[in-house]
């Protein structure tokens, strides 16, 4: 399909949207709701392996496993250590057993004020962001119009910005401004990233919501806003969801402005708190990976639950399928 | 829509600039938030980041307030001299280097690895929620605790892996203090924490091939490899080329695992544009003209790069 003819064929384009938007939610479906279960059912008759290849798969995969949780597991094991243990080169995973280090990471330094600061900027961000974004996530999903593909070009270009090249700018900007070390600065160099990225995340999700909605809405005479708002707003939270929770990540594990705007150790996010612990001359291995398994243990169970929808939004936004 | 779509057909012959704003209006309307924000939180700083870049701005001569005191700015007008320096520099082009090492291994190992487990994932068998749910396990530890993990894990004293390869017999590696070790090192992590993205949406995109084209193949005699060549990977083709993109955005952008993990060191080894660009100004006197130059060049590559992605998609029958 060329350029020419975005416009004055749109209803094909809108057509095929519809379509594969809904092969993408069947597809979807199935194994969102029962990994594994629907497709043994359908193919279990087809395929049928030797034991040998079985085995050799369920090896693979092990240590693939393997690989992939060790460092993880170690992080926890060796939080669990002595400070002592910790710095001699022992392999075995139990020594000394002891929450000392979880004790002094709570009680003598500021984790808890970091991981403060780093949520309410992160919350900031997330709930700023998707607010500004949505609208413009439906527009680029149903209609085409000039302009389309300049705002699609600018929703891509910015999301590649390296961090280099704002920094500088921003950071003059803040401290012309006297926010330097202050909450808003940083909420605003986050937005840079996360406006354009929810745009583009729920343009993904909006595309899977049938046309046939809209055109519903559309016939009992509601404005375009007002389908929005009424009938796809209500349809698409949990793609609202999942994008607010992409940006509250992305501020979350944000290090570079975090490192430059931040200057004072009572405004620290967590990304830059816990740099302080292994700095250039001493290494507290204990309050680091101690503080590490406090910080990834609820990231990743949140994640782990939507992990699912994360994929599907990054990926949906900028193809058909 | 429909409605709106014809309407749209039997107007476009005499379309004006009245017909346009009555026809458009609430999707202009619907964007501008973000054309707004995006216009004044990236455009203006981008504008000031190039006229920063045309100067020679530093930390020195760049005005402040120290408590009462104004001190004006100082920096002049120096024009393209700051490009050329870094065009015509060796660290230029020994960061560019390294930078497309580092960010075309890394995609190829996520691409590669993400593909092999989700082919495996993607098939019925025992566990298969259980594998998956430890193979993501990286992707849901934020990038910088992951950063540290490596670090401890490959801390050349007491790190786990130079304790295993003691234990083995073998001598231990300094991992990070090594420029050869240390690319080895932060390519490792990085490719640790992204395969699992590119395995979920590769498995995503498997699972989206209409099964019935295996089966009529198989009954056509196709042998696997004749299935996966002209079934699974044209199949995938509209996830991948996503993700490829995205993951190529990302490394190259990747500024925790190296910032973190070794800092750029040992002696600048492992130091890709990004992480060079933002020492630069954020290390030291502070060179923010200098700096800002790089980040224009830095998205300049990045540019050209997904304009050919861009056309090369199109080409395929990609939809803009």
């Amino acid at each position: 399909m060329t350029t020419g003819d975005q416009v004055t064929t749109g209803d094909e384009v809108t057509g095929e949207r519809a379509t594969t938007g809904g092969r993408v939610t069947t597809a979807g479906a199935p194994h969102g709701e029962a990994p594994g279960k629907a497709p043994r059912g359908a193919r279990g008759g087809r395929e049928y392996r030797s034991p040998a290849r079985s085995a050799a798969l369920h090896l693979t995969l092990i240590a693939a496993s393997v690989v992939s949780v060790f460092p993880v597991a170690w992080l926890v094991l060796t939080s669990l250590k002595p400070r002592t243990v910790i710095e001699t080169a022992s392999v075995r995973p139990f020594e000394q057993p002891t929450l000392a280090n979880y004790a002094q990471v709570l009680g003598e330094t500021r984790f808890l004020t970091w991981a403060g600061n780093s949520i309410i900027v992160s919350l900031a961000t997330a709930v700023i962001g998707v607010l500004l974004s949505a609208t413009t996530g439906y527009a680029v999903s149903r209609f085409r119009f000039p302009g389309f593909r300049s705002v699609m070009w600018m929703l891509l270009i910015t999301q590649m910005f390296p961090v280099a090249i704002l920094i500088v700018p921003i950071y003059n900007l803040m401290a012309g401004l006297g926010l330097i070390n202050q909450f808003p600065s940083l909420v605003i160099a986050y937005l840079t990233s996360t406006v354009p990225f929810c745009a583009w995340m729920m343009k993904g999700y909006f595309d899977t919501v049938p046309v046939s909605i809209d055109e519903a809405g559309r016939v009992d005479g509601l404005t375009p806003f007002g389908t929005f708002w009424r009938l796809i707003v209500p349809l698409a939270k949990p793609g609202l969801a999942v994008a607010a929770f992409y940006s509250f990540l992305t501020a979350w594990a944000e290090v570079a402005y975090a490192t430059a705007f931040m200057t004072g150790d009572d405004k620290y996010t967590l990304a830059v708190g816990l740099s302080q612990f292994v700095g250039q001359h001493k290494a507290e291995w204990g309050l680091l990976t101690a503080s590490s398994v406090l910080i990834a243990i609820p990231a990743a169970a949140v994640f782990l639950l939507v992990q699912r929808h994360l994929v599907t939004g990054l990926t949906a936004g900028a193809t058909k399928a | 829509m429909t409605a709106d779509v014809v309407a749209g057909r039997r107007a476009a012959p005499r379309s004006g600039a009245r017909r346009l704003l009555s026809r458009h209006w609430y999707a202009w309307a619907m964007t501008a938030p973000v054309v707004i924000v995006t216009l004044v939180l990236v455009g203006y700083p981008l504008a000031r980041g190039v006229y920063l870049s045309l100067t020679d701005a530093t930390e020195a001569n760049m005005g402040r307030t120290i408590g009462m005191n104004v001190i004006p700015s100082t920096y002049e007008f120096v024009g393209l001299r700051n490009y050329a320096e870094i065009l015509t520099s060796a660290t230029f082009l020994g960061r560019l280097l390294w930078t497309v090492v580092w960010t075309v291994v890394c995609v190829a190992l996520h691409v590669g690895l993400g593909l092999g487990t989700a082919l495996l994932l993607n098939r019925p068998m025992r566990f298969r929620s259980v594998y998956r749910m430890l193979l993501v396990l990286p992707w849901a530890v934020p990038a910088f605790v992951s950063a540290f993990i490596w670090r401890y894990l490959l801390n050349g004293e007491f790190g786990v892996v130079n304790a295993m390869l003691r234990a083995a017999g073998f001598a231990g590696i300094s991992w990070l203090d090594d420029p050869l070790w240390a690319k080895v090192s932060v390519i490792a992590c990085n490719v640790w924490l992204g395969v699992p993205f590119m395995m979920l949406a590769l498995l995503g995109g498997l699972q989206a091939i209409p099964r019935e084209l295996y089966e009529a193949a198989e009954v056509d005699g196709a042998s696997p490899w004749q299935r996966f060549r002209h079934i699974t990977v044209p199949g995938l083709s509209p996830v991948s080329s996503t993700v490829v993109l995205l993951g190529t955005i990302w490394t190259f952008n990747q500024f925790p695992v190296i910032f973190l993990l070794t800092r750029g060191g040992p002696a600048g080894s492992t130091e890709i544009l990004v992480t060079y660009a933002y020492r630069q100004a954020f290390e030291g006197i502070r060179n923010y003209s200098g700096s800002a130059a790089w980040g224009l060049v830095i998205l300049a590559l990045l540019v050209v790069l997904a304009a050919v992605y861009r056309s090369a998609l199109r080409r395929q029958g990609e939809e803009w």
